[in-house]
């Protein structure tokens, strides 16, 4: 095993010298977790919004106390009439009205049923969506305490229905994508570099005329990203746990376990790629084009699947990373055991089997 | 057992309708350097890679060393060196790194290791750079590195594909001492190059032209059948010959 262990050791040394890669790699799930940790937030904060109170009762400004309370909302702009509305939008000073019809809280006393109508500013869709969650929820929320108690029920109801998500905490979201993302990368991408460098050198020729086996010369080719992945692995963990909290209710275990099955099915990926592509430029682009771009936009991480249409659906079934990020949310966020998680697994386990029967077979022992 | 190293016999090679090599015959004894000559894409590179177990061979017969190449691959491994002909060692790693990388995949003890490589950059005069990356290098001093790893084993014979190329004539000359100096020790070389030259170097010469063996002989067998000076000219004529 001499000659393996100095071919590994020569692939260490490869990975030291090029060490602007290995900042890029190991600094690059740092930035991303803070990044999308502390900028690309899902949550609501201070959002402006202007009131059109046609009403001006006991009710109106009870709801409007509560929801400025909230502390997602500031008041901007008290408007007196419809014309005002679009005015405000255009200025960039709301972001969000809320319009009460006029007798309010006559119409609920009397009927037990009043309308709010809620105009957001849809120029960003995310934070429009997210502003008009959170009110109705609170709306929801205001018109449940107020039946509370009482044989009667007030209904007040808001124009758009949309489940209050109360603990939507956007960092619990990503991190599962950007550990299958970055495990993504480094695995598979540079793996599938590593390999077809030696072909771009020529050095694949002298490596494949020496007595080195072809799964040695894998392997060897395979073990520092693995350590590698490892240590970002350690990394994005940490962070997350320390600097935004999340949880890991489930075993820590079987997270790294199940993160070391997906890392197994990244390298084989990667050394797939290196079969096909010839130089280190085709091995990038493919392993930037046909797995980064759909791991980060299909595997579910950012988009919702069930919101795709059905293709895009379909391609998201045949991604690793989807089911390792289902197993992952379940591990940190549900914290469920094993058997809540083994069908995933299994469908991660053939697909590796599968990549590393076939990258196996074809990888060239000769020229 | 007879002393020859390499014995073919009609090995062909084709690649789709294309025949890159087609029947070639040789043999090659121990410690001696037997030169492929040819134009670019005369098969020189394809009858290498052959023998050295990296193309397998549409039909014909092969030994090296004793050992059949359709069976014996992992034996023929162990037994032979060879320098591609791109450049084959690793530009970001030292020389020392390099010649213990290569001296470390075909099985040399710890020991062995460490003893060979002193000797070897001793021999080339490179203590100064034992340290420093293979990239500083000058490519002539690289050529010669390459080809001293080659050899690290001992090999029973090496293979050069245009070990060359590039090189001044001055370093050319001394590469061609190490060559001298391998064969010395009993290691058969099969060497290719285009450059007419380093034929004159050569024990014995094997013209190609379009994948077939012109000629062989020694340079003076060779000049003398063609009544020329120079082996320039026995090429010339040959390559001539094709084209009437």
């Amino acid at each position: 095993m001499n000659k393996f262990k100095g071919f590994v050791y020569k692939e260490f040394l490869h990975l030291i010298r090029d060490y602007r890669t290995m900042i890029i790699l190991i600094g690059m799930p740092v930035i991303q977790v803070i990044l999308f940790g502390f900028a690309i937030r899902n949550e609501l904060n201070s959002v402006n919004i202007g009131i059109l109170d046609r009403s001006k009762d006991e009710m109106t400004q009870k709801l409007t106390s509560k929801i400025l309370s909230s502390d997602y909302f500031i008041l901007k702009e008290y408007l007196a009439d419809e014309s005002q509305i679009d005015a405000a939008f255009k200025k960039g000073l709301v972001k969000e009205v809320i319009v009460f019809e006029s007798g309010f809280a006559e119409k609920l006393q009397k009927e037990g049923r009043a309308e709010v109508q809620i105009i957001t500013d849809a120029s960003e869709p995310n934070m429009a969506n997210l502003a008009l969650s959170y009110t109705t929820g609170i709306i929801l929320d205001f018109s449940q305490s107020l039946s509370a108690g009482k044989d009667r029920s007030f209904i007040i109801t808001p124009e758009i229905k949309m489940l209050y998500n109360e603990e939507l905490k956007s960092v619990f979201m990503f991190v599962p994508g950007i550990m299958a993302t970055i495990l993504m990368l480094i695995s598979a991408m540079m793996t599938s570099i590593t390999i077809t460098r030696e072909k771009e050198f020529g050095t694949m020729e002298v490596l494949l005329a020496s007595p080195l086996k072809p799964y040695q010369i894998i392997l060897g080719k395979v073990a520092p990203y693995l350590l590698l992945s490892l240590v970002n692995l350690t990394l994005i963990l940490w962070i997350s746990m320390t600097v935004f909290g999340m949880p890991v209710r489930g075993s820590m275990i079987l997270l790294i376990a199940e993160c070391a099955l997906f890392i197994t099915t990244a390298l084989s990926l990667g050394i797939l790629i290196s079969t096909v592509a010839g130089s280190m430029q085709v091995a990038m682009m493919i392993s930037l084009v046909g797995l980064m771009m759909p791991t980060v936009l299909l595997s579910g991480f950012i988009f919702p699947i069930e919101n795709m249409p059905w293709p895009l659906q379909w391609i998201s079934h045949i991604l690793p990373a989807k089911w390792f990020v289902i197993i992952i949310k379940n591990i940190m966020l549900k914290g469920t055991g094993f058997s809540y998680v083994y069908k995933e697994t299994l469908v991660l386990i053939s697909m590796t089997v599968f990549l590393l029967g076939l990258s196996i077979k074809k990888f060239k022992t000769r020229l | 057992m007879n002393d020859n190293i390499i014995i073919t016999e009609d090995l062909t090679k084709k690649f789709g309708s294309f025949t890159a090599c087609d029947r070639i015959s040789f043999s090659v004894k121990k410690g001696e350097i037997f030169g492929f000559l040819g134009a670019n894409g005369a098969g020189k590179t394809t009858a290498i890679r052959m023998l050295c177990g990296l193309l397998l061979p549409t039909s014909g017969k092969a030994s090296i060393g004793g050992y059949d190449i359709y069976k014996d691959t992992e034996k023929i491994k162990l037994n032979i060196g060879y320098m591609s002909q791109k450049f084959s060692l690793y530009e970001d790693l030292t020389v020392k790194e390099n010649i213990e990388f290569y001296a470390g995949i075909y099985r040399l003890s710890t020991k062995e290791i460490k003893e060979r490589s002193k000797l070897l950059i001793s021999e080339l005069g490179l203590e100064r750079s034992a340290d420093s990356l293979i990239r500083s290098l000058p490519l002539g001093w690289r050529q010669k590195l390459a080809f001293s790893v080659a050899v690290i084993h001992s090999p029973k014979i090496v293979f050069l594909d245009e070990p060359t190329g590039g090189v001044d004539p001055v370093t050319r000359r001394q590469f061609w001492d190490l060559i001298y100096k391998a064969a010395d020790d009993g290691i058969s070389v099969l060497v290719t190059t285009h450059y007419m030259d380093e034929a004159e170097y050569c024990g014995r010469i094997s013209m190609m032209v379009d994948g077939k063996i012109a000629a062989m002989g020694t340079p003076a067998e060779l000049k003398s059948s063609y009544n020329v000076g120079s082996m320039y000219e026995v090429f010339l004529h040959l390559a001539r010959g094709k084209n009437e």
